[in-house]
């Protein structure tokens, strides 16, 4: 087979028994939970028998490894079991925040990756100059300032004070477009911010190192003009690093969303998580792990195939 | 007007930025260069000869910068034209050859499209004619398949191929002149031998001058008319090639001349005991499933030197690695003064560990770079002969004044603050303090400058003479050899394919290899190159 | 030339830095001294405004902001030391005793990191924090153990340099133990990029506890914490009141102190030629 071809299957067998292991760690934790789950639903004041009848209910008199593997089972058909705190079936809550906390981390994306590439690229080229150093200051400074506060920033000069935006984010299947736009901007913006300034700095560390190499000196060595230096010779060699950049800061916006949407009250998936695990409701913080924990290995997966599909060495095999 | 100056470079002075500021690197050199002619730099590690060759494009390097003087090619002075009109010449009449191919060229792009770029981005040619005179040139310069292996990657090419693929990419807009920076350094001696010719013969067909920059003096004396001494960013002598290999001026060319001279006495050719101090029987050896040793076997005496000669790929390390027990044979024992060594260092005594030492390459990363010398040579000392306090510094003191270096100044010093050719003495003394029998020196003087070289292997010669130590010589360079070596075994591709006494080995007749590795060291005489095409092609036709 | 020429060259951002951490030790340690107020202290009423008697006013349930401030200090910035620390040696040594032996542990200790970072740290931290309970001991354990896999990967990267070096194997031929290979020969080199690590932890270790705390599942009240007096006083916001935004400046404005301080030791190690 190809070596190409080969590779990525490669990575995506990889991809798929972490995603395996990951989720017997989750359901493992559950099971080193210290005392009984049911007697912790019902508290101290149950009667054995209601107990023992929740007990059966939610199956907890089953060896470990058959709940396992029903668990597991479900999740393959899209049924994530059952909430503990309002016995809904989890995939019902589920889906419509999931959705949600897409659009979210989406909305941030499509701003931040653009401004971010843009920004390092031209603080790698004006190496020292004012901007370079201004922005290195900058970026720092935001990288170092927790997202709550970002948040509430935003809230208190955008919202409170000049009522531009809503300091809420409420939103509901019956939002229009425009007014799903305005509402979700602050959240969208707090978690810009904070990816923006991470990942404008790892693309200008890629590119200083990559125009340090002796090829671009050579480049220079033959008379070709900077910009034509920076486009035909640099660039399809940033691309492999830019991508890897780009995709492991998608992977760092999944956790920032969690506390984003808690300040902005925003229906996704990372507010029913906090809400959950506040209520100990362990399902649907299982299940909000499982589900986190696969799109951040897809998209580590995805940096993964895409930094191999754009090395030359392995496309154009000796 | 053929004899008017191309390059006229009067009193270059370049500075470098530092952790203190700007210093000097160059301080004021003078170069010439008419149409035509080839100029040889010599000198040796931070002589500046790289960064003149630079400067001769009007070009310094990120940290430096051109402080003075001025460089004048054709008419234009370099220093003070516009970048635009420096970016005019270069590639198109000023080119450079770098000294590594493989990290020169854009691994993303393929060869001819680097090669037809220069010429289409000067206006010179259409893409179509830059193709085909780029195929050409792969032609002359003897290149496989000239016509598809542009169309391959970098990588795909082997370092030889590749630096004569940098050769044609600077001569696609026929260049005036070609700055050549140590082309032939990182190869073979046998693939260099290739090269040189290449780049020789096309040099001369079209005329081109060339600056060409090198520390192997018997290289220069096969490319260059006239040769420049350079040291310490300064011009010692320069003088016509003939003229500066006979009758050289100054004491530091002279220096650097006699190295190649340098001689060990000749050992009496006793009748050897019977039991080698050292003895590889038959050891066969793989990584994984990749055979690299095969049927190896060679005896030491006590009191003398064994060379183990080879390219790169031929397995002397690897013998080494299998001596000292970091890779355990798959077949064949090592016997130690007739005792055999277990496998692996792992299950040897501390003995039998300490009466064999090691000496690296890169004495940069042989020594802890946290420990001062006082503790790496004391470390041995104590470890092997449970020597402590007052004696044992007694002793460390005593081995540094063993390797010329006076205690009291580098005692307490960090390799750091050494230079290469201290910290590589720094080495032997670490291996003399467990007072071995053999000692592996493993290419010791191969990163190191010539006159440093000479210095290190007095030290061990005598060393040898008053301790009675019995060296097993890794190197590829077969000066070398006859310097220092009693017996020589020649390895190739794992396998031994000559061993002799030293004396032996120089005189024919030969196996293959080793014909072809003797014939292929460059001799400080001018015509050598010339000859030894002229013979092969005799012999067997078009050289490859 | 006197003393000063001595010092290397400090740039402005630096000494900030240095001052800020300066500063915070300083009130970490003396809290219990400088504060007017008890920690958990009812002075007042509910959310008075700034005064010459409670100097930032009061929080929502009438104690001294000032002093919760202080002694906010001690308990973050400690905790999430401790926990650096913990996560420092857990993974320090992992790593290096992976690199060390070699073969099987270095697999599984590997496999068993990149399983552990294949779930955001975030999202494990709720998960395991669910199931543990908030208390704080649960919490260091957790989040250390947590980062302790970032130390880990760092450690046997650096380590994996050091080891194929030379003088290491020079060592191993000698017939040197792994002791005297592990701590005379491939710590004290690794040690630049570990103390920079530890820097970029702490702060990492720092936020991540504070949005543990302001998200209701990281230290408990009523002892002062950053995070959770953010989480307690935020309904202010809505009012235009700039109070809950004190306790996440303090936060914001160490980890920017920590960062400027490691980015430019980072630089100079790095030996990058401007």
């Amino acid at each position: 087979m190809r070596p190409l071809p080969k590779m990525i299957l490669q990575r995506l067998g990889l991809g798929s028994i972490t995603l395996f292991v990951v989720s017997v760690v989750i359901f493992l934790g559950v099971e080193l939970l210290p005392g009984d789950l049911a007697q912790q639903i019902l508290g101290q004041s149950a009667t054995p028998e209601t107990v023992a009848a929740l007990r059966h209910s939610l199956g907890l008199d089953q060896p470990a490894l058959s709940r396992y593997l029903t668990w597991l089972a479900g999740v393959a058909r899209g049924d994530l079991g059952m909430s503990l705190a309002n016995q809904r079936p989890i995939a019902d809550i589920v889906s419509v925040r999931l959705g949600n906390t897409v659009f979210l981390a989406a909305y941030a994306a499509v701003i931040a990756v653009p401004t971010a590439i843009t920004l390092g690229l031209m603080a790698a080229l004006w190496r020292n100059s004012w901007f370079d150093k201004l922005a290195n200051v900058v970026t720092l400074t935001w990288i170092s300032f927790p997202e709550f506060f970002v948040a509430y920033i935003l809230i208190l000069f955008l919202a409170v004070r000049s009522n531009v935006f809503p300091s809420i984010a409420n939103i509901g299947p019956e939002t229009t477009l425009p007014v799903l736009l305005t509402r979700t901007f602050l959240p969208a913006l707090t978690l810009t911010l904070g990816v923006t300034a991470h990942m404008m700095r790892m693309t200008r560390a890629a590119i200083i190192n990559l125009l340090a190499s002796p090829y671009i000196e050579m480049a220079r060595l033959k008379g070709i003009a900077p910009a034509r230096v920076i486009l035909r010779h640099a660039l399809p060699n940033a691309l492999a690093p830019i991508v890897n950049v780009v995709a492991l800061n998608l992977a760092y916006l999944v956790t920032g969303v969690v506390v984003v949407e808690v300040v902005f009250a925003y229906p996704g998936l990372g507010q029913l998580m906090v809400d959950s695990v506040a209520k100990r409701d362990i399902t649907v913080v299982q299940a909000c792990s499982l589900i986190f924990a696969g799109v951040y290995i897809g998209l580590n997966l995805l940096a993964d195939v895409l930094s191999i599909a754009t090395n030359p060495r392995i496309l154009h095999a000796k | 007007m053929a004899d008017e100056l191309l390059l006229n470079i009067r009193g270059l002075k370049v500075e470098a930025r530092g952790e203190a500021g700007w210093t000097e690197i160059v301080h004021g050199v003078d170069l010439d260069l008419k149409r035509g002619e080839i100029l040889g730099l010599i000198g040796e590690s931070g002589s500046g000869k790289s960064t003149i060759g630079l400067a001769a494009m009007g070009f310094a390097r990120d940290g430096c910068r051109i402080s003075g003087g001025a460089v004048t090619f054709d008419g234009v002075e370099l220093t003070t034209a516009s970048d635009a009109e420096r970016r005019a010449l270069r590639g198109s009449r000023i080119a450079y050859v770098a000294q590594s191919a493989a990290a020169s060229f854009n691994p993303s792009l393929k060869l001819i499209d680097q090669c037809t770029e220069v010429a289409t981005v000067h206006g010179k040619m259409d893409r179509r004619l830059a193709q085909s005179a780029s195929i050409d040139l792969f032609k002359r310069l003897h290149l496989p398949k000239p016509a598809e292996i542009g169309f391959r990657y970098p990588h795909q090419l082997s370092g030889g191929q590749l630096q004569r693929a940098m050769t044609a990419m600077a001569m696609v807009c026929r260049p005036e002149l070609i700055v050549f920076d140590e082309p032939t350094t990182a190869l073979d001696v046998t693939t260099q031998i290739e090269v040189l010719a290449a780049i020789r013969e096309v040099v001369r067909q079209f005329g081109t001058s060339a600056i060409y920059i090198t520390h192997d003096l018997a290289v220069v004396a096969q490319m260059a008319d006239r040769v420049k001494v350079l040291l310490k960013g300064e011009e010692v002598e320069e003088a016509p090639t003939r003229t500066m290999l006979a009758t050289p001026k100054e004491d530091y060319t002279r220096s650097l001349w006699a190295v190649r001279s340098l001689r060990a006495e000749a050992k009496p050719a006793t009748v050897p005991r019977a039991v080698p101090i050292l003895a590889v029987d038959r050891v066969s050896a793989s990584y994984g499933a990749i055979s690299v040793l095969d049927d190896v076997s060679f005896a030491l005496h006590p009191g003398r030197t064994l060379a183990v000669v080879g390219e790169s790929g031929s397995g002397k390390s690897t013998t080494a690695r299998v001596i000292t027990g970091l890779l355990p044979p798959t077949r064949g024992e090592v016997r130690l003064d007739g005792e055999v060594l277990p496998a692996s260092y792992r299950q040897r005594s501390k003995e039998q560990l300490r009466r064999i030492q090691f000496i690296y390459q890169m004495a940069d990363t042989a020594l802890n770079p946290t420990q001062t010398i006082r503790d790496i040579l004391g470390r041995p000392i104590e470890f092997y002969l449970g020597v402590r306090g007052k004696e044992k510094e007694e002793r460390i003191r005593a081995l540094l004044r063993s390797i010329e270096l006076e205690p009291d100044k580098y005692i307490d010093r960090l390799p750091r603050e050494l230079s290469g050719g201290q910290k590589q003495r720094i080495g032997i003394a670490r291996a003399l303090a467990a007072e071995p029998q053999v000692v592996i020196c493993d290419e010791v003087t191969s990163a190191l400058d010539q006159l440093v070289t000479e210095g290190i292997l007095k030290l061990l010669l005598d060393l040898q003479k008053r301790l009675g130590l019995s060296y097993v010589f890794i190197t590829h360079d077969l000066a070398t050899v006859e310097a220092i070596a009693d017996e020589v075994v020649v390895m190739q591709r794992g396998r031994v394919v000559e061993a002799a006494a030293k004396a032996d080995l120089f005189r024919p007749p030969h196996h293959p290899y080793t014909e072809l590795l003797l014939s292929s060291v460059p001799q400080m005489d001018p015509d050598w190159l010339d000859r030894l095409l002229a013979e092969r092609a005799a012999n067997e036709g078009a050289p490859t | 030339m006197g003393p000063s020429s001595r010092l290397p060259h400090l740039p402005p951002t630096v000494i900030v830095g240095f001052a800020i951490i300066a500063l915070y030790a300083f009130a970490a340690v003396f809290a219990g001294v400088i504060a007017p107020y008890g920690e958990t202290q009812v002075v007042a009423g509910e959310f008075e405004p700034w005064s010459s008697a409670y100097w930032l006013g009061t929080d929502n349930l009438g104690r001294d902001m000032l002093s919760r401030l202080l002694y906010g200090a001690r308990n973050t910035v400690g905790i999430a030391v401790v926990t650096t620390l913990l996560a420092f040696a857990v993974g320090g040594a992992a790593g290096l005793v992976a690199v060390v032996l070699g073969g099987w542990v270095d697999q599984f200790f590997s496999r068993l990191v990149d399983v552990l970072m294949a779930i955001p740290q975030l999202v494990f931290a709720l998960l395991l924090l669910t199931i543990l309970g908030t208390a704080i001991p649960s919490l260091v354990i957790v989040i250390a153990l947590l980062d302790a896999t970032r130390v880990f990967r760092l450690a046997r990267a650096v380590g994996m340099n050091i080891v194929v070096m030379d003088y290491v194997e020079a060592a191993k031929l000698r017939g040197e133990g792994w002791r005297w290979l592990v701590f005379h020969e491939i710590l004290p080199n690794v040690m630049p990029p570990l103390v920079a690590e530890f820097g970029l932890r702490f702060c990492f270790v720092f936020l991540t506890i504070s949005a543990l705390s302001f998200l209701g599942i990281g230290i408990q009240p009523p002892t002062a914490d950053w995070g959770s007096m953010v989480r307690d006083n935020a309904s202010l916001i809505s009012f235009g009141d700039t109070t809950p935004l004190l306790p996440a400046a303090a936060i914001a404005i160490l980890t920017v102190g920590v960062n400027f301080v490691v980015d430019w030791f980072l630089h100079r190690s790095s030996g990058l030629k401007d």
